[in-house]
């Protein structure tokens, strides 16, 4: 993998662009969420992890409102998201994100999910659209695919896809659910490079991902989420190598073997 | 552990297995591998052996194709003649003897853009323009009136000229319609959602003569005084309503078949609900469905000749009428078959097309 710079340099700013106060969620009587509270810098690189069914994809599909939240407070670039929807559009245009199972539009070549959002939603003409597709389908290495369609793409092919995908939107913010699970071992370091790279051009990123070598290379702060709750924070080296909460202990154990 | 040899020559050397062809090599293969099959196919060469030669010396050989009725009854064969004598009367019905030429004007356009519509490589603006053009046109040449064209009243339009107007405009109307309530029983707001249920539900649990017999009876007895509605619209009314419910629970079914993660991409790209629908969901849901709602589409093209019992004098009825003519009495066979084969046409047609479609619609397939 490259070698970035030292992480802590990266942020060159201590501007914050997510602010997330004490947030509750509940799905029926299912307490999901519990009292999260989370700032992230410009530029900043996180990565969250956990065992499943801790609510990590919950918590990021609240920031761009994949899912609402019932208490407490989301501001994304100083927006506040509520029940308006012109705040979510807003958000939505100005937060990218990748699925674990890249979501791609099938019925669509690879040109066509890309230029999608920019030309109905920032009404983007179709020509610079198409040229600044290219340009991410170039940045991803995968130009020679526009024509072809997802189907017709390997997993990492589609992943590397959905990246460029979103980043045709010129977000502020990138979230990445699990980016690498669902893909081959050999397809994995494809897309993590690419992630690498992106956040070597000073992207903000909240990574949800178990890829150590990925957090360690990247992130300014690794959480540890576990029912619900953020039990943990910590610098990469200090959060894998000493981790000071038993359930960070017992799930790095688990993902170590 | 070692390194395993590998024996490339012998790799190199090896062919697949050839299977042995020939006729009784396909035979055996596709005609009698297993008890049942060989029992089937046996069943199925008695069956034929008895029943189609006769078959063949009735309707080709023994046939009598341009002759008077008197010549068909005493003749062994198929009276065809029953058709060639009353062609006109059978495809144009009542409509005016020496003005057959405009239905027939009118079909012709009709099939030359159908013929266009069918090849995915001309469907543009101009083919959607020249379907409206063209189907004014049609409806213009059919009525008169105007353009020194003698008026000719829809009770006079017949044959099937009428079964392929109430179809074409049946089913084109109606697939939106389907569509749109697919769209509202899905909706999240709670006072569309119900109406598009309880239409849906009223429509499917009536069949289709009721609707046609409230259409052209108890319909009018609502309008005010004066006011009429055309017997031709009304009907095409009902079969409007009608198919389009049918259509809506298709697709309905094809949008429940849509991945979660479809919806998620579109809103994480800040898509609209109509942008999404439009754009990522529908192209895809409908596809999916293109078969069941081919099946919706034949059925509702097959069932305009229903239209017969609020007397609309479509195909169907044009050829009984034929029937009841003293001289052709007793050629129903020929007469029915020759309908069927007209049906037959159009829903393969439409199974065709579908199938075309669904092929080059398929973005999956590995190129
Ligand atoms: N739409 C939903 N309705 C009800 N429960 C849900 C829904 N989505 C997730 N959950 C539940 O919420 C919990 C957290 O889910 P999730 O955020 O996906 O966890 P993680 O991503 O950490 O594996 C799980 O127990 C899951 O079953
Ligand atoms: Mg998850």
């Amino acid at each position: 993998m490259t070698q970035s710079n030292n992480p802590a340099s990266d942020v060159s700013n201590n501007d914050v662009i997510i602010t997330i106060k004490d947030l509750n969620k509940w799905f029926g009587d299912f307490h999901v969420l519990k009292d999260i509270n989370l700032e992230v810098r410009k530029q900043e690189k996180i990565v969250i992890c956990g065992p499943s069914g801790s609510g990590k994809s919950t918590l990021i599909r609240c920031i761009n409102r994949l899912e609402e939240h019932q208490m407490g407070q989301i501001i994304v670039d100083g927006v506040e998201l509520s029940n308006n929807l012109k705040n979510i559009e807003k958000i939505r245009t100005e937060v990218g994100m990748v699925f674990q199972h890249f979501n791609l539009f099938p019925h669509l070549t690879i040109l066509e999910n890309l230029t999608l959002g920019p030309v109905w939603v920032r009404k983007t003409p179709k020509k610079e659209a198409e040229e600044t597709a290219m340009f991410y389908l170039e940045k991803v290495k995968i130009a020679e695919q526009a024509k072809k369609y997802p189907g017709q793409l390997s997993g990492g092919q589609q992943q590397r896809v959905a990246i460029a995908r979103s980043l045709c939107m010129k977000p502020k913010v990138m979230l990445f659910d699990e980016p690498t699970s669902a893909l081959d071992p050999e397809m994995v370091k494809e897309v993590l490079d690419v992630m690498i790279q992106l956040s070597d051009e000073g992207m903000t990123m909240i990574v949800v991902s178990h890829e150590m070598g990925f957090a360690k290379t990247v992130a300014q702060r690794v959480m540890l989420m576990d029912d619900g709750m953020i039990l943990e924070e910590n610098n990469p080296v200090d959060f894998f190598e000493n981790p000071q909460h038993e359930r960070t202990q017992f799930f790095l154990s688990q993902i170590l073997h | 552990m070692a390194i395993i040899a590998i024996d490339k020559e012998k790799i190199a050397r090896i062919k697949p297995p050839v299977i042995k062809t020939g006729v009784i090599g396909w035979l055996k293969e596709n005609l009698f591998n297993g008890v049942i099959n060989s029992l089937l196919t046996i069943i199925i060469f008695l069956f034929m052996v008895k029943f189609v030669p006769p078959f063949i010396k009735w309707a080709f050989v023994d046939s009598v194709w341009f002759s008077t009725s008197q010549v068909c009854k005493e003749c062994e064969g198929a009276c065809w003649s029953a058709i060639t004598k009353n062609f006109r009367f059978m495809i144009f019905g009542i409509y005016p003897y020496e003005l057959h030429w405009r239905p027939f004007v009118s079909m012709l356009s009709l099939f030359t853009l159908l013929y266009f519509t069918y090849y995915r490589k001309y469907w543009s603006k101009t083919l959607l323009y020249a379907w409206l053009a063209g189907l004014v046109a049609m409806a213009v040449l059919m009525k008169g009136g105007i353009f020194g064209l003698t008026p000719v009243p829809t009770e006079m339009w017949g044959g099937l000229p009428l079964t392929l107007l109430l179809s074409i405009f049946g089913l084109t109307a109606a697939y939106p319609l389907g569509v749109i309530l697919a769209l509202g029983r899905d909706s999240k707001l709670p006072g569309i959602r119900y109406m598009c249920v309880t239409y849906i539900e009223l429509i499917r649990g009536v069949p289709l003569i009721s609707l046609l017999f409230m259409a052209s009876i108890i319909f009018p007895l609502f309008l005010p005084e004066g006011v009429t509605i055309n017997k031709i619209l009304r009907a095409q009314a009902a079969i409007i309503f009608f198919t389009a419910a049918y259509i809506a629970e298709v697709v309905r079914g094809g949008l429940q078949g849509m991945n979660k993660g479809q919806y998620e991409a579109a809103d994480a790209l800040g898509l609209n609900y109509y942008q999404t629908m439009r754009l990522i969901i529908l192209p895809q849901a409908l596809k999916i469905v293109i078969p069941p709602t081919v099946s919706v589409l034949v059925s509702a093209f097959k069932d305009t000749s229903l239209v017969v019992i609020i007397s609309l004098y479509d195909l169907l009825f044009a050829a009984k009428t034929v029937i009841q003519k003293p001289q052709w009495n007793g050629f129903s066979t020929e007469v029915y078959i020759f309908v069927a084969i007209l049906y037959f046409l159009g829903c393969f047609s439409m199974s065709n097309f579908s199938r075309k479609l669904e092929e080059e619609l398929d973005t999956d397939k590995r190129s």
